[in-house]
C-alpha cells in the first residue's frame, strides 16, 4: 500500500497517522505539504490527519479545504482513490465537499479527550472490512467541534445507503445519549462517501493501534486498507 | 507624540523603588530617557531579575552526572542516554490568569513551550499545577473554567499532550490563583541551542508573530501585589495564538537543523528588551537594534512600546550571515515574519534606534549585572499549634467524604479537556501517580509528575519543601521510573515581609536538602513573588515538576491491582494527622505540625519499590499522600474496578491509621505467594513493610467499616462536575 499524509501547517497528528499507516503497510507513508499542487504518483491511500490545520479559529477545516493540495485530493477521490480523514481531516473533507453534513461545536461546549466505544456499523468499505466479528471497538476522541449535524433527509439517506461507518455506543453496542461525547445526530461518528472510498471520522483510530498504548482497536482499520488495496492490485 | 518627563514619580509608576531609581541615575550619570526607564523597569523587576530570591536560589543543588545544563538558560537539560536529552522547565503565569483566565493560562502554556523549543527540543509533554480559591468564592468557578479552557485551547492546538498536573482549592488563593505550566521536550544531547550570542557584526533576527501593544509592562505588573484595581490591569495580559506557535516551533527546528542559528532566545517577559540583553550579556557583546525594522501589527508604535511589548510567539536569533537566504526561505514556507532588526557590536552597549533617533543608549551588562540584589530580612516561621484531639468518625464514612471532596475528587473533568494523547506516545495517561510518555521510536520512556502540599509548607516550610520533592520522587518511583531531576516553580507572597521571606527561605532549604538526598538536582525554575491581594498572601506553594526515566516500558508499575491480591504497606507509620487532608477537608482544621520527611528512608523505600518490580514480585503500586492509606487503597480499587479490604492496626486510633499522612510510604499489590519475599527484601533493605489487606469483592473495607466501591466511584467521579455546578 502506497499512502500519503497531507501536512497542513497546524496538523499535529500527521506523524501519528504516518506511524499507523506505515506499520500496517510495511512501508513508510509519504508526507505531502499543503502548498504542493500535486500528489505523488501511484498512491493508493491519502490521509488527512488531525490537528488544527490553520488554527481553526473560525470554521474548522475551511481554510485547509482551499489549500493547493486539496484540489489534487478531490481529483484523487473523484477518480476512486481511497481518502481517510480523521478529526480535523473529517472537518476538511466536509469543507471540501467530499462528504455531506457539517461538524459543529460539541454540545458541552468543551474540548473532549477520552476513549469512547464505537459500534462498527458496516463492514462494506475499504476502512472497515477487517473488523469482522469485532463490532464494538474502543478508540479515543479529542476534539472541540465534533458534533456531526445532518438533516433528517440526509440521515435517512446515509442509513439507507449503509454509509454510516461508526456510531458512538455504550458497552452493549447501543447508540445511547450517554454514549455520545459531542451531541452528534444519531450518534454518528464516521460517514462514507457515495462510492464508499472516502471516510471521515471524529475518533482517532491511529491513537490505539499499538498495544503499548493500551489498545489495538484502531489497527483493523489500517489492516482493512492494506487488504482492500492488495485485493484491487 | 511627546514622551512623559522622567522623574522619580514616573519611576515609581514603573515599579522602581527610590533607591533603585537612584542607582540608575548613578549608573548613567544622567536622567534616563523614557524608553530607557522602561528598559530598566523591565530588567529590574522581580520577575526578570530574581532580586529577592537569587541569594537563596544559589544554595540549591544543580549539578549531577545527568545534568547537561542547569538553571540560567531557557530550560534545564538532562541526559537520558543514547545521545538524547530531556529539556524541561516550569513557569508561573499567576497574575495574568487571575485577571484574564483563558488568555492568561493559554499564554503561560505558550511561554513554557517556547522556552523548551528555543533550546532545540520538540515538546513531548506538558503539565500544569493549578491553585484556586475555595469553590464557594464567587470568582472561583469562572477562573477554573477559564484557566482549564485556556490551557486546553493552547496545548491542544499546538499539539503537545498535557499529561499531568495538580488542581487544588484553598481560601488562601481566593484573590490570587496560581497557574504553573510545565513543558518537557526531547532533543539530541549534542544539538542543544543556547542564548549566548557570539561573533561581532552578526545579524540579529526577529522571528515569528508581529509586535503589538499587548502585554506592555506585563512583567512589571506580575511583580506587584494586587489591590482592588486588578481588573484594570487586563490590557497588560497578552493574547495567545497557538497556531502561530506551532508554526514557529516547526520553523525554528528546521532552522536549527540547517545550521543557521548561532544563538536563540524567546521573547517572553519584557519581550525584545529581555531577549536582546540576555543574548548580549551571555555572549559578552553589545547589541544594536533598529526598531524601524521590527514587524508591527499596530500603527505608530513607539520605541517604548516595542521594547516592552509582550506580544506572543516571537523569537530573537543571532544568525550565521551566509545562511540568511536559507533561513528566510524556511520562515516564508511557514508564513512567519523574518526581519533583521540589528547586529552584535563589540562594545558593552545596548543601542536602540527608532525613526532616525537614538532612543536608548545603555551599558548592556549593567542591565542584568547591576540589577539590584536584596538580602531580605526574614524570620523563621513559628511552629504550628499542636494537633487538637480529632473527633471520632466511622472510617468508611470519612473516606466517602474525602474522595468526593474538592481536593481529592477525580480530576478527569479537567484533563479530559486536554488532549493528553496527541503524538501517540502517552503510555500512562493522567490520573495515575506519574504520567509516562514513550520516547518516540525508542524502548525507553519518561515519567512526569508535579507535586507540592502547600498546607505542609505553611505549617513548616522546611519540612514542606522537603515533602514537595519527596512526593515527586515517590510518584516517579511508584510508576517504576528512576527520578532524574526537578524544576521548581516557587510561588510566595510579598518578600518584603519578613514572615513571607521566612517561608521562602524555609522551603528553599527543605527543597535543597531533599534534592541533595534524593539525587534530583534542580535544573530550571521560576520564582513568582507578590502573590497577595489586599495584603493576604497565598499559602507558600513551591511546585515541583519532576522527570524520571524508564529504560523500558516493562519497568512501568501500574496503579491498578488484580483481584485477590495481597496489599503490602511499605514505609513507617505513626498515624500523623497534623495538617492532614482529613482534618482540613472534613473539619476545615489546619492544626498540628506537617509530617516530617526522613529523606534516607524515603530514598530506600523508592529504591525498594523499583527493585521489587524488577524482581517481578509486585503487580501494582501507589504512593501514599493526601488521605493516607485509606485514600491510596480506594484509588487503587477505583483504578482496578475491584474492592479492597484494609485491616485495622493494633496500637493506632482508626482514623490515624487509615488517614495519617506519614511520609515515605507506598501501597503495593502482589500475589499472595510473593508476600513473604517482599517482606524479606524490605527487611534486607532496612525498610518497614507489613501486609495490610487484600483486593477483591465490590466493597472498600477499612477494618470493620465498609462502603460500596460503586458509591465511592459515584462521589469521586461526579465530584468535580458538582463543584462546577454541572451535576
Amino acid at each position: 500500500m502506497k499512502s500519503a499524509v497531507i501536512v497542513f501547517p497546524g496538523s499535529n497528528c500527521d506523524r501519528d497517522m504516518a506511524v499507523a499507516l506505515g506499520a500496517a503497510a510495511g512501508r513508510p507513508a509519504q508526507m505531502v505539504w499543503h502548498k504542493d499542487a500535486a500528489l505523488p504518483p501511484g498512491l493508493d491511500v491519502v490521509a488527512l490527519p488531525g490537528g488544527f490545520s490553520f488554527g481553526d479559529y473560525l470554521r474548522c477545516g475551511a481554510i485547509a479545504a482551499r489549500s493547493p493540495i486539496m484540489r489534487a485530493v478531490v481529483d484523487f477521490a473523484h477518480r476512486g482513490g481511497i481518502v481517510l480523514g480523521v478529526c480535523n481531516g473529517f472537518q476538511i473533507l466536509i469543507e471540501a465537499g467530499l462528504l455531506p453534513g457539517a461538524l459543529m461545536r460539541n454540545q458541552t461546549l468543551k474540548f473532549v479527550c477520552r476513549d469512547v466505544m464505537l459500534s462498527v456499523e458496516t463492514l462494506d468499505s475499504p476502512f472497515t472490512s477487517a473488523y469482522g466479528n469485532q463490532r464494538l471497538i474502543r478508540v479515543p476522541v479529542a476534539h472541540h467541534d465534533g458534533a456531526y449535524v445532518a438533516d433528517a433527509a440526509l440521515v435517512a439517506r446515509l442509513e439507507a445507503e449503509d454509509r454510516i461507518a461508526f456510531r458512538y455506543a455504550d458497552a452493549a453496542g447501543r447508540a445511547t445519549l450517554e454514549a455520545n461525547p459531542n451531541g452528534a445526530v444519531g450518534n454518528i461518528a464516521g460517514v462514507l462517501s457515495e462510492n464508499r472510498r472516502v471516510l471521515g471520522m471524529m475518533p482517532h483510530p491511529e491513537r490505539l493501534a499499538d498495544p503499548r498504548l493500551g489498545g489495538t482497536d484502531g489497527a483493523p482499520l489500517f489492516r482493512s486498507l492494506v487488504e482492500a488495496v492488495s485485493v484491487a492490485a | 507624540m511627546t514622551e512623559p518627563e522622567v522623574n522619580q514619580s514616573l519611576a515609581a509608576d514603573h515599579g522602581l523603588k527610590p533607591d533603585e531609581y537612584q542607582r540608575i541615575l548613578d549608573l548613567l550619570g544622567r536622567t534616563p530617557s523614557f524608553t530607557e526607564l522602561g528598559i530598566f523597569s523591565a530588567m529590574w523587576n522581580e520577575h526578570c531579575s530574581y532580586k529577592s530570591s537569587k541569594k537563596w536560589l544559589r544554595t540549591l543543588p544543580t549539578k549531577g552526572p545527568q545534568v547537561i545544563c542547569g538553571p540560567g538558560e531557557n530550560a534545564g537539560v538532562v541526559d537520558i542516554g543514547d545521545g538524547q536529552a530531556v529539556v524541561f522547565k516550569m513557569e508561573s503565569h499567576n497574575h495574568p490568569s487571575y485577571i484574564e483566565p483563558h488568555q492568561g493560562a493559554a499564554t503561560g502554556v505558550g511561554g513554557i513551550l517556547r522556552d523548551v523549543f528555543t533550546m532545540g527540543a520538540r515538546p513531548i509533554a506538558a503539565m500544569n499545577a493549578l491553585s484556586f480559591g475555595e469553590i464557594e468564592h464567587p470568582r472561583t468557578r469562572r477562573l477554573v473554567a477559564g484557566v482549564v479552557e485556556g490551557i486546553g485551547a493552547y496545548g491542544n492546538c499546538f499539539g503537545v499532550p498535557t499529561v499531568g498536573g495538580e488542581v487544588r482549592f484553598h481560601p488562601a488563593y481566593n484573590g490570587n490563583c496560581l497557574v504553573n505550566a510545565f513543558a518537557a521536550g526531547l532533543a539530541n544531547a549534542d544539538k542543544i541551542f543556547y542564548s549566548a550570542a557570539s561573533g561581532v557584526g552578526m545579524p540579529v533576527v526577529y522571528l515569528g508573530a508581529k509586535t503589538g501593544r499587548d502585554g506592555v509592562g506585563g512583567a512589571t505588573m506580575a511583580s506587584a501585589e494586587f489591590g482592588e484595581d486588578a481588573e484594570e490591569k487586563r490590557p497588560t495580559v497578552q493574547v495567545g495564538d497557538p497556531f502561530t506557535e506551532k508554526r514557529l516551533l516547526e520553523a525554528c527546528l528546521e532552522l536549527m537543523a540547517s545550521g543557521a542559528v548561532i544563538s536563540i532566545q524567546d521573547m517572553g517577559a519584557a519581550g525584545l528588551t529581555c531577549s536582546a540583553v540576555e543574548m548580549g550579556d551571555k555572549g559578552d557583546l553589545g547589541i544594536e537594534l533598529d526598531l524601524d525594522a521590527v514587524p508591527c501589527r499596530e500603527q505608530a508604535m513607539t520605541a517604548y512600546e516595542m521594547m516592552l511589548s509582550e506580544s506572543q510567539e516571537r523569537m530573537l536569533m543571532v544568525l550565521r550571515p551566509e545562511k540568511e537566504a536559507e533561513a528566510r526561505a524556511i520562515f516564508e514556507k511557514w508564513d512567519l515574519d523574518f526581519a533583521i532588526v540589528g547586529h552584535t557590536i563589540p562594545e558593552d552597549r545596548f543601542l536602540v534606534r527608532h525613526g532616525g533617533a537614538v532612543k536608548a543608549d545603555l551599558p548592556l551588562k549593567a542591565l542584568s549585572g547591576s540589577a539590584p540584589e536584596y538580602d531580605r530580612p526574614w524570620v523563621e516561621s513559628p511552629p504550628a499549634p499542636a494537633l487538637a484531639p480529632v473527633p471520632d468518625m466511622d472510617p468508611a464514612e470519612a473516606l466517602e467524604r474525602l474522595v468526593g471532596s474538592p481536593n481529592l475528587c477525580s480530576r478527569a473533568w479537567v484533563w479530559q479537556q486536554y488532549d493528553h494523547m496527541v503524538l501517540a506516545d502517552t503510555v500512562v495517561r493522567p490520573g495515575s501517580d506519574a504520567a509516562v510518555v514513550r520516547v518516540h521510536g525508542m524502548a525507553k520512556a519518561l515519567a512526569f509528575t508535579s507535586d507540592v502540599t502547600p498546607r505542609y509548607c505553611k505549617a513548616n516550610p522546611f519540612e514542606g519543601g522537603k515533602q514537595a520533592v519527596a512526593e515527586a520522587f515517590r510518584n516517579l518511583s511508584a510508576t517504576g521510573a528512576r527520578p532524574l531531576a526537578v524544576t521548581d516553580n516557587l510561588n510566595f507572597g510579598n518578600p518584603e515581609k519578613p514572615a513571607i521571606m521566612g517561608q521562602f527561605v524555609g522551603c528553599i532549604k527543605g527543597i535543597g536538602a531533599a534534592c541533595e538526598a534524593l539525587d534530583m538536582p534542580v535544573v530550571s525554575g521560576n520564582v513568582s513573588l507578590y502573590n497577595e491581594t489586599n495584603g493576604e498572601a497565598i499559602l507558600p506553594t513551591p511546585s515541583i515538576g519532576a522527570v524520571g526515566l524508564l529504560a523500558s516500558l516493562d519497568e512501568i508499575i501500574p496503579m491498578a491491582p488484580g483481584e485477590g491480591e495481597a496489599l503490602v504497606l511499605i514505609g513507617h507509620s505513626e498515624g500523623h494527622l497534623g495538617q492532614s487532608a482529613l482534618i482540613w477537608e472534613l473539619w476545615r482544621r489546619s492544626d498540628g505540625d506537617a509530617p516530617h520527611v526522613d529523606l534516607r528512608a524515603e530514598r530506600k523505600a523508592g529504591e525498594l519499590v523499583r527493585a521489587l518490580k524488577a524482581e517481578g514480585l509486585i503487580t501494582a503500586a501507589h504512593d501514599l499522600s493526601d488521605g493516607g492509606l485509606a485514600v491510596a487503597a480506594a484509588e487503587m480499587a477505583l483504578a482496578a474496578g475491584t474492592g479492597v479490604a484494609v485491616e485495622a492496626a493494633e496500637g493506632f486510633a482508626p482514623l490515624a491509621w487509615f488517614f495519617g499522612e506519614d511520609q515515605g510510604r507506598y501501597l503495593l499489590a502482589a500475589p499472595e505467594a510473593a508476600v513473604e519475599r517482599i517482606l524479606a527484601d524490605a527487611i534486607a533493605a532496612g525498610v518497614s513493610a507489613r501486609r495490610v489487606g487484600r483486593t477483591g469483592g465490590d466493597m472498600v473495607r477499612l477494618g470493620a467499616s465498609a462502603v460500596a466501591l460503586a458509591r465511592l466511584r459515584e462521589v469521586h467521579e461526579t465530584g468535580f462536575a458538582r463543584l462546577m455546578g454541572e451535576a
